[in-house]
């Protein structure tokens, strides 16, 4: 069995059982936990209303720190929605969930992909300078973000190297690409990379609260 | 005494022309990437070299890769390929048989001791001391040992011998090998490929009765000269793969319009090959310009890695199974992790 089969083989397997696992463990132990009794009078009787409202009021900069946020918030747009270009249109990525999932939608052409890669591998960089230069974001730092940082970054970096052919032999960049994502569906569930999955359900029932409290949101 | 067995004689002899004979050094030249001079000194070396002798032994194999060599699409190039050396045994080719056949062998092994080259088609069963394939009484594997103390240089041609091949795949029932997994002091270059392409086996020999060394060789033994590139690298539908223009099925618009093949299997993007370069029945197609994906067929394993109809990108094992399971067991822990600290929470709002 050589690295690229290792890779596709038990590597793979391996880290999609710990994913599936991990994340639907904290799933249901985050979701089924018990909410606090509120024996408040609430406000208003619906709360969800509020649980949107917070959900998009959150997405965006608050006007007055408009000058503060705007740059770090624009830098996280950049590199989300290119990953999402990159996880979800191109060829290769739509086939290897088509593999698992047996869902398949129309892919990219690799122009936009592999520019949308470029512009994510960029600003990853700049996020992480700005986290290791801004005094307040590096005090709040632990090691969650810097190696949740690196398990994001890696699949990039090695994407793009194995498709410019760059440092080695394609079929082990190809390897090393695939064990960097085997990495990080292992990380996934643990780390705070797991915000993808609750930062709506986080600031629903935060807006949810503020609502119920008519608090403005 | 007998005059020297020169090849340019025997050219004579056979009458092929000067040109036609230029003309294969300068194809030689040429694929092998070589400067324009290299065809003469090519002819010149040739010309003046000594029939190189060669034994060829068949091991587990199916006959393909002489298959390839023999029926090669250009007489002239198989026939220049017998000028060039002098087969001193080939199971298939020779005329004689039984013990004439082994004693040719083994005279020849003994007058061109450390000179001759070996060249080896097949896997070499190990399993139950080799029982699965024996010629005259000998396992390959003893024969292999033999022949390889005197040769120069040993040429793997085929997937067989240069990696195990389809004997090698699962389950291996013969725990068949490759030539390197057991000669570990000779030269070795692997031809792979199922079969490998006829005017590579021509190139590589004729490099080597030219510079009497082996080409320059990749990780794997290949020479860089035809394996330095993956067929995807070379191929002539890699426009369309780079458009994400892709044919789902064999016979769509995207298939008729020669669209890539990756999602129909094509192993192109992890094979290093000639084929898209090179070509097959002389320069006429390749599997892929006839419609098909790339098997894979000159790596390591290719038999072992997935459905030649699965996309590279599919995992290897249904994971199916495993993820579900792995799920139920993720709920299920959480649940617990729930319950525990609910309880937990009651037991709190109970003491205040
Ligand atoms: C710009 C960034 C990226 C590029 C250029 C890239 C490129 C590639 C390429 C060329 C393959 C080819 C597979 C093949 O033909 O065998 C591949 C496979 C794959 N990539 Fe990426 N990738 C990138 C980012 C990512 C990211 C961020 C992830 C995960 C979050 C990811 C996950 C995967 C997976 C799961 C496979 C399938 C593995 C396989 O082929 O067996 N990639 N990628
Ligand atoms: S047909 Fe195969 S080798 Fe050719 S471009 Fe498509 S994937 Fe690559
Ligand atoms: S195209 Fe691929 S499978 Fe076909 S002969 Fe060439 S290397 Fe082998």
């Amino acid at each position: 069995m050589d690295l690229l089969q290792f890779a596709r083989g038990p590597a793979l397997t391996w880290a999609l059982a710990i994913f599936a696992f991990g994340m639907t463990w904290r799933l249901a132990g985050i979701l089924l936990l018990k909410r606090r009794p509120d024996y408040s009078e609430p406000r208003n009787a619906t709360s969800w209303p509020g649980a949107l409202k917070l959900i998009i009021s959150r997405s965006w900069p608050r006007r007055e720190f408009i000058q503060r946020t705007a740059f770090g918030q624009a830098l996280g747009y950049i590199f989300h929605i290119g990953l999402a270009i990159v996880v979800f249109g191109f060829a290769p990525h739509i086939l290897f969930f088509r593999g698992l999932t047996g869902l398949d939608w129309p892919n990219l052409p690799n122009a936009i992909i592999y520019l949308s890669g470029a512009i994510t591998l960029g600003a990853l960089i700049v996020v992480l300078g700005r986290r290791l230069i801004h005094p307040v974001l590096r005090l709040l730092s632990n090691f969650d973000d810097y190696f949740s940082w690196f398990v994001t970054f890696a699949p990039v970096a090695t994407g793009m190297l194995a498709v410019a052919h760059l440092g080695a032999r394609y079929e082990t960049l190809l390897a090393i690409h695939i064990l960097s994502v085997a990495l990080l569906l292992v990380w996934f569930p643990f780390g705070k990379l797991m915000h993808a999955a609750l930062v709506f359900v986080s600031r629903g029932s935060t807006g949810a609260l503020f609502e119920r409290k008519g608090a403005s949101i | 005494m007998n005059e020297p067995d020169i090849l340019g004689a025997s050219l004579a002899r056979s009458g092929i022309s000067r040109r036609s004979f230029l003309k294969f050094c300068t194809a030689m030249a040429s694929l092998m990437a070589l400067p324009p001079s290299a065809a003469y000194a090519m002819a010149d070396a040739l010309k003046r070299a000594q029939r190189q002798s060669v034994i060829w032994l068949s091991f587990q194999e199916c006959t393909g890769c002489v298959e390839s060599l023999t029926r090669s699409f250009d007489p002239t190039l198989e026939q220049l390929i017998f000028e060039m050396i002098s087969l001193d045994y080939q199971e298939t080719l020779q005329a004689a048989s039984g013990e004439a056949a082994e004693s040719a062998r083994k005279q020849a092994m003994k007058a061109s001791y450390g000179k001759y080259l070996l060249i080896v088609d097949g896997s070499i069963p190990t399993k139950d001391g080799g029982v699965y394939s024996t010629v005259a009484g000998v396992s390959n594997h003893d024969l292999l040992v033999e022949a390889a103390k005197g040769a120069a240089a040993i040429v793997a041609v085929g997937t067989c011998s240069s990696f195990g091949g389809i004997p090698h795949a699962n389950p291996n029932p013969t725990g068949a090998v490759s030539v390197s997994d057991i000669i570990k002091d000779k030269p070795i270059m692997n031809v792979p490929g199922c079969p490998p392409i006829p005017s590579v086996i021509a190139g590589v020999l004729a490099y080597f009765i030219t510079y009497g060394k082996l080409p320059e060789l990749d990780n794997l033994n290949r020479p860089k000269v035809f394996f330095a590139d993956t067929i995807h690298d070379r191929c002539y539908r890699r426009p369309f793969y780079d458009q994400g223009k892709f044919a789902k099925t064999f016979d769509d618009e995207g298939a008729r319009n020669g669209w890539c093949l990756y999602e129909l299997g094509c192993k192109g993007p992890t094979t290093y090959n000639a084929c898209a370069t090179i070509k097959w029945n002389g320069g006429v197609s390749f599997p892929i310009e006839s419609g098909h994906g790339c098997l894979g067929c000159s790596e390591p394993n290719f038999w072992d890695k997935g459905s030649f109809y699965k996309p590279l990108p599919v995992p290897l094992a249904d994971n199916t199974p495993i993820i579900t399971a792995a799920a139920l067991g993720g709920i299920a822990v959480g649940t617990a992790a729930a319950v525990i600290s609910r309880k937990h929470q009651t037991s709190i709002s109970e003491e205040k």
